[in-house]
């Protein structure tokens, strides 16, 4: 099972309800333990691309695999399992978690796939040490720091033991030494990890290869420094970094 | 001690208590006696100040508002007290509602002073309220703090922009900031519900598990309305 790419999409199309077109045919494989940063302008479809991922928006055209099994959003078991298997971390942590304490709020998706008991609690235990939050759990989310309750956000997919993390504009709202710390958790991570950010040079730190999503296709994909050195390529995907950076 | 019985065996024990109070004619007066008394000696074992007790029950007080009027509005026999002439029947139902308010809002406070809302919301699982009603009020109070949050952000800013409400002409404002909180709230809805069918959510959610009730605490609890029930009864019979 080595050599299944834990994400492969392909010629995956799709057009909202209003006839609104957001994607084109995008191709994207990523393999086991790779990280990848998703980059491209506010409307380039790469939220829908995310929602796609497990099932969310039904597959119109083209399909999407996750470790070689199908995404079929008709099929209710197999979403299950889709869904265990890709975890995403939204924007705003305060969609994520839902539930009255931070221990209660990572327990949610173990317990849907059928955890109880004493594994539950272990899978719940593990998942807050992994972003250093376990001191937190009996906590309300509403008493914890906007950095916190991201990592509580990152914990509560870990829990279900994916096989890929997606993270919608991770280091967005953060303050300078939480973004590094949410960096260096998402480093110690074992894990295919693909990042959907407009943080460049958050995206040049933690991820190998970089794809340009525009327009509703891929543009680019490449190694992140060679992407983030064609200054041509990202001014013409809205794209750029900040004033005085360069990775020359 | 009162602070670690479990939530569904207090609200079933205020429950009963209340039925007893409320079964209890007002005439039997000295029944109401034990049971203020019960309620104060169950306050002062929860080490609860009798001061915050009366302070918080102060809640009561728009509600019980119209039955202080009833004794001036009514008919049949009359009789008057300190100058006032109230009428018999409009006095006992004041009191009785009153007293009987009262006793309810106070076991209603030790309730709420000693169990924590998530705890009571669990236990209203465990006495099998409808699951939808539970989890309506779970998500309430989870979010309550990020949408006055939301509502404080959107107060600041536009004050920010020269805006102060100060009369009936400025009602617009608020409406329209009122309904864009509400679109800003469903929306947010919308996003929670995706983050938990990304995490599998199927209709239920998870309850966790919680240690069986002892004999010994439902005896603890239940004592309560034991002895008021008792009480109500003893004055029943000797027809004071």
């Amino acid at each position: 099972m080595s050599n299944v790419p834990s994400l492969q999409i392909t010629e995956l199309a799709f057009a909202y309800p209003d006839g609104n077109q957001a994607l084109y045919g995008v191709n994207l494989t990523i393999q086991k333990g790779e990280r990848v940063a998703l980059l491209g302008p506010n409307g380039a479809g790469k939220t829908t691309l995310v929602m796609h991922m497990n099932g969310i928006h039904p597959t119109m055209q083209g399909e999407v695999r996750i470790s070689g099994e199908l995404v079929d959003s008709k099929n209710k078991e197999s979403l299950k399992a889709i869904r265990s298997k890709v975890g995403i971390v939204f924007q705003d942590p305060d969609d994520q978690l839902f539930m009255p304490t931070v221990g209660e709020d990572v327990a949610f998706g173990p317990y849907n796939m059928g955890l109880r008991a004493d594994e539950l609690d272990k899978v719940v235990k593990d998942a807050l040490t992994q972003v250093g939050m376990l001191d937190y759990i009996d906590r309300p989310p509403h008493h914890l720091s906007f950095g916190q309750r991201r990592r509580v956000a990152v914990a509560t997919v870990l829990a279900m033991k994916p096989e890929i993390l997606v993270l919608d504009e991770p280091s967005s709202n953060l303050d300078p030494a939480s973004r590094r710390e949410l960096a260096d958790i998402l480093r110690s991570l074992d894990i295919t990890i693909v990042m959907v950010t407009h943080d460049l040079p958050y995206a040049f730190e933690l991820c190998e290869r970089s794809v340009i999503l525009s327009g509703g296709i891929i543009v680019a994909d490449d190694k992140t420094g060679q992407i983030l050195n064609d200054e041509k390529l990202l001014k013409s995907h809205r794209l750029e970094l900040p004033v005085g950076f360069s990775f020359k | 001690m009162t602070h670690s019985l479990p939530a569904h065996v207090k609200i079933l024990t205020v429950l009963a208590f209340i039925s007893v109070s409320v079964a209890t004619p007002i005439t039997r007066w000295p029944a109401f006696i034990a049971f203020f008394s019960l309620l104060i000696f169950t306050a002062v074992m929860s080490k609860i100040p009798i001061l915050l007790l009366f302070k918080r029950a102060l809640i009561e007080v728009p509600f019980v508002f119209f039955a202080i009027l009833m004794p001036f509005f009514g008919e049949g026999e009359k009789f008057s007290i300190f100058g006032l002439s109230v009428y018999r029947d409009g006095l006992l139902a004041g009191t009785s509602i009153v007293v009987k308010g009262t006793l309810g809002v106070l076991a209603a406070v030790i309730l709420s002073t000693t169990t924590t809302a998530r705890e009571i919301l669990r236990g209203l699982e465990k006495l099998k309220l409808p699951m939808i009603m539970v989890q309506i009020a779970s998500f309430m109070l989870r979010y309550i703090n990020v949408i006055s949050d939301e509502m404080e952000r959107m107060k600041v800013a536009r004050e920010s922009r020269g805006f102060i409400a100060t009369g009936i002409k400025h009602w617009k404002v608020l409406a329209t900031a009122a309904a864009a909180l509400f679109i800003r709230s469903y929306e947010r809805g919308e996003r929670v519900h995706l983050a938990m069918l990304s995490r599998g959510f199927d209709g239920a959610l998870p309850s966790l598990d919680s240690h069986a009730v002892t004999a010994r605490e439902w005896t603890t609890a239940l004592s309560i309305p034991f002895f008021a029930l008792i009480a109500s009864l003893t004055a029943l019979l000797i027809g004071w």
